[in-house]
């Protein structure tokens, strides 16, 4: 059992808890995730880990109140237990031999970029974070994300906080002005991983992308979240979650993430009845 | 006088058309009258063939003239000094090619129901609100488990037995390896499993969830941490895929993915919130246990039509006669000797049919049985919104890719030699991930056996 020791409202639907967890947090890697359950009846939901510390012996997830999983998650207290958090697990993200690395954000998704960045700035390799949002309201980990680069360059889609525009837009401006960048680590919303792969490709950049696919044991045995690699099958739980952003069939991963929306849908409604939230 | 009855008691079943609408049980176990009643045709033979059938080799002629004689504790105590798992062996063994093949009765006749009458023992020692349990003396050596199946439960509970501190590491929030995840609740309750879990503990197994040994810790890490020998029992629960075009479809599943959300994660009862799609039309790939379990799942959760499709025919099937018959009784299509070569989708990219070729068997193979031959221009179309691939697993590679002093072979499986030892000093394995897919009891034999080999080891030392 992992004690919830500090829980963070990040914005109006994403959280972060910070958990006592020191056997994960001793062998932790930016770019790997836990499994997490909640409740006897509780689904199993991969969360990255987002931040660790070893000496502390806690690690830190960040995730959306999406569907009944995280919202059950999501309202534990301070003090309380996650009934399971198993990890680390997933590859870590190979981070080694780069001279100049942009690591690009989307969403909720730049909680899982930040461990990446703030892994190659502590090496001392330059790091520019490029984090997008929607709007100003859902900006989140802004101090955290500018510690953990030499740049952060930050776009919100409506133009209400830091530059107007996406990601990619920002990232194609970075390569033109000539950033030199020799790897691009892109990690966000699939179509969001999509766009920015498609940029990287023209100018030649090799490119890693976390893939989010559905899971449930995390460890290898199901399949469920079987990937196409470079026309190959892959398990992200266990050959992942990394890949080479330009082998990747984005499509298919899209297509295979919505296999539940409709069941989704209706457990979230039942849990939101439940914890009384609209 | 021994009853000499041609035929096994019959045991009590969920009738079919009740049992396609439920999770419950199927078998309902023997009457205090039945189990006394079959106990009487064992001949308590001086040969006692049944007990080298039997792959813990349970001294079963003697369990049964103690039921026979009403001491029923007494019976079950006979039962656990060979065996970690009763109520699950009672249930999911496949008696009739082990302890039952061998028993004389079944020379003219059927033989004595040796299954049931283990089940009706440990079922009835289970219900028992106080049970003696003895700890033995500390040894004062630990042993590492990975992997809380059949063979790591086994073998933990033999080395409790003698005393040694045992550690079990299981990857899963649950113990109970494919007994948990893969067994279906209407072949076998979960609670009876919980139940024998409990009952480990109680001879002092500490059984730790939620560690995945070769990313949390090493087997190197487990022996700087202070244990003796390392057992590992991790067994194949990697699924295999077909490799033929449209398995990536919505709808195509693993039989270890559509078990484990279903067994494990309850998606069968609507207060849990995994999900799992409805379905309409179910094609299970695969002719052996698990595809007949997934099978049954899949009725069970309101498909209107489901069918087994099977390159061999009917009597090449691995699985259980008992399975099939079972199978057929709820509604199963079997379509034999059909191979499907190609899964095809809609617009949505969901599965709506499967390309199957005929198959005609040819000259043996290797393994002896016939080797399936595709009917020239025999394709036609099956219709199919959910496809599950029952065609075997392999061994998970996280233990071995993170320990490269242990040797396994081209299929990923560790070598070992006769007293289970590996090529790493210290270091036993046993079960699926020694032999591939194969049977619980198999599995809990070789745990059985290595952790023989492990106080042998353990007194040298």
């Amino acid at each position: 059992m992992n004690r919830i020791l500090e829980k963070r409202e990040l914005n109006s639907t994403t959280v972060l808890l910070k958990l006592e967890a020191a056997e994960i947090a001793a062998k932790a890697q930016p770019g790997q995730f836990v499994i997490v359950r909640t409740g006897e009846l509780g689904e199993r939901i991969p969360l990255t880990i987002e931040d660790y510390d070893r000496e502390a012996g806690t690690i830190q997830i960040v995730f959306q109140k999406v569907g009944a999983g995280t919202l059950l998650l999501g309202a534990l207290k301070e003090g309380e237990m996650v009934t399971d958090v198993a990890g680390p697990l997933g590859v870590a993200t190979h981070l080694d031999g780069y001279r100049k690395v942009a690591v690009v954000g989307g969403g909720v998704g730049c909680a899982i970029a930040y461990p990446q960045a703030k892994h190659l700035h502590g090496q001392g390799v330059p790091v520019d974070l490029i984090a997008g949002f929607r709007s100003k309201e859902i900006v989140i980990l802004e101090e955290e994300m500018r510690r953990a680069c030499d740049r952060l360059l930050l776009a919100t889609d409506d133009g209400s906080y830091g530059q107007k525009g996406f990601v990619t837009d920002i990232l194609r401006e970075q390569i033109e002005v000539g950033a030199g960048y020799d790897r691009v680590i892109a990690i966000g919303p699939v179509p969001m991983m999509r766009a920015v792969c498609g940029v990287t490709k023209e100018y030649g950049i090799p490119t890693t992308v976390s893939l989010n696919p559905i899971m449930i044991d995390g460890t290898g045995m199901c399949g469920g979240c079987r990937v196409t690699v470079g026309g190959k099958v892959r398990f992200a739980c266990v050959d992942g979650p990394d890949f080479d952003g330009h082998e990747v069939d984005f499509d298919e991963l899209m297509k295979r993430n919505g296999s539940y929306r409709e069941q989704e849908a209706e457990k979230k409604g039942h849990v939101c009845r439940l914890l009384g939230v609209e | 006088m021994a009853d000499m009855a041609m035929e096994k008691n019959a045991m009590p079943v969920q009738a079919p058309e009740e049992r396609r609408h439920n999770f419950e049980e199927v078998a309902l176990g023997y009457t205090a009258e039945q189990a006394a009643a079959e106990a009487q045709r064992c001949l308590n033979c001086r040969t006692r063939p049944c007990v080298a059938g039997c792959p813990v080799n349970v001294d079963i002629p003697d369990f049964i003239a103690k039921l026979r004689a009403g001491q029923e504790e007494a019976a079950y105590e006979s039962i656990a000094r060979h065996s970690s798992l009763p109520a699950v062996c009672g249930r999911v063994c496949p008696q009739e090619s082990q302890c039952e093949k061998n028993c004389v009765r079944g020379i003219k006749g059927e033989a004595v129901a040796i299954g049931r009458l283990e089940r009706y023992v440990a079922d009835r020692h289970n219900a028992r609100a106080e049970k003696k349990v003895e700890r033995p003396e500390p040894s004062g050596r630990r042993v590492a488990v990975i992997g809380a199946g059949p063979a790591g439960l086994t073998c933990a509970g033999e080395l409790a037995r003698q005393g040694h501190g045992v550690t079990v590491f299981e990857s899963l929030h649950l113990a109970g390896g494919v007994l948990s995840y893969g067994i279906p609740e209407f072949r076998l309750p979960k609670s009876i499993v919980a139940g024998e879990i409990e009952g480990l503990k109680a001879l002092g197994v500490e059984i730790r969830t939620n560690e995945v040994i070769g990313k949390l810790h090493s087997v190197d890490e487990l022996f700087a941490a202070g244990y003796e020998a390392v057992f590992v029992s991790t067994g194949a629960g990697l699924p295999n895929f077909m490799g033929i075009p449209g398995e990536m479809l919505l709808g195509v599943y693993s039989a270890n993915e559509y078990l484990t959300r279903i067994n494990l994660m309850k998606a069968y009862r609507p207060e849990a919130e995994t999900p799992l799609a409805t379905v309409r039309r179910v094609a299970v790939i695969g002719g052996g246990n698990v595809a007949m379990d997934a099978a049954r799942c899949a009725v069970r959760m309101g498909a209107e039509e489901v069918s087994i499709v099977y390159r061999r025919s009917e009597a090449e099937m691995p699985a259980r006669r008992e399975e099939v018959e079972h199978a057929k009784e709820e509604g199963i299509v079997f379509r034999t000797l059909t191979n499907p070569v190609e899964i095809l989708g809609d617009e949505a990219g969901h599965a709506r049919a499967l390309r199957c070729a005929r198959m005609e068997l040819g000259e043996p193979d290797a393994s002896g049985r016939r080797r399936p031959v595709a009917v020239a221009g025999s394709e036609f179309e099956l219709e199919a919104d959910t496809v599950i691939m029952a065609i075997g697993t392999s061994p998970n590679p996280l233990v071995k890719n993170t320990t490269p002093d242990l040797e396994t072979d081209r299929r990923g499986c560790f070598v070992v030699d006769e007293s289970m030892h590996t090529s790493k000093e210290g270091v036993w394995a046993g079960g699926d991930a020694v032999t591939g897919a194969a049977t619980v009891i198999s599995a809990m034999g070789a745990g059985k056996k290595a952790a023989a080999a492990i106080c042998d080891y353990l007194q040298g030392k």
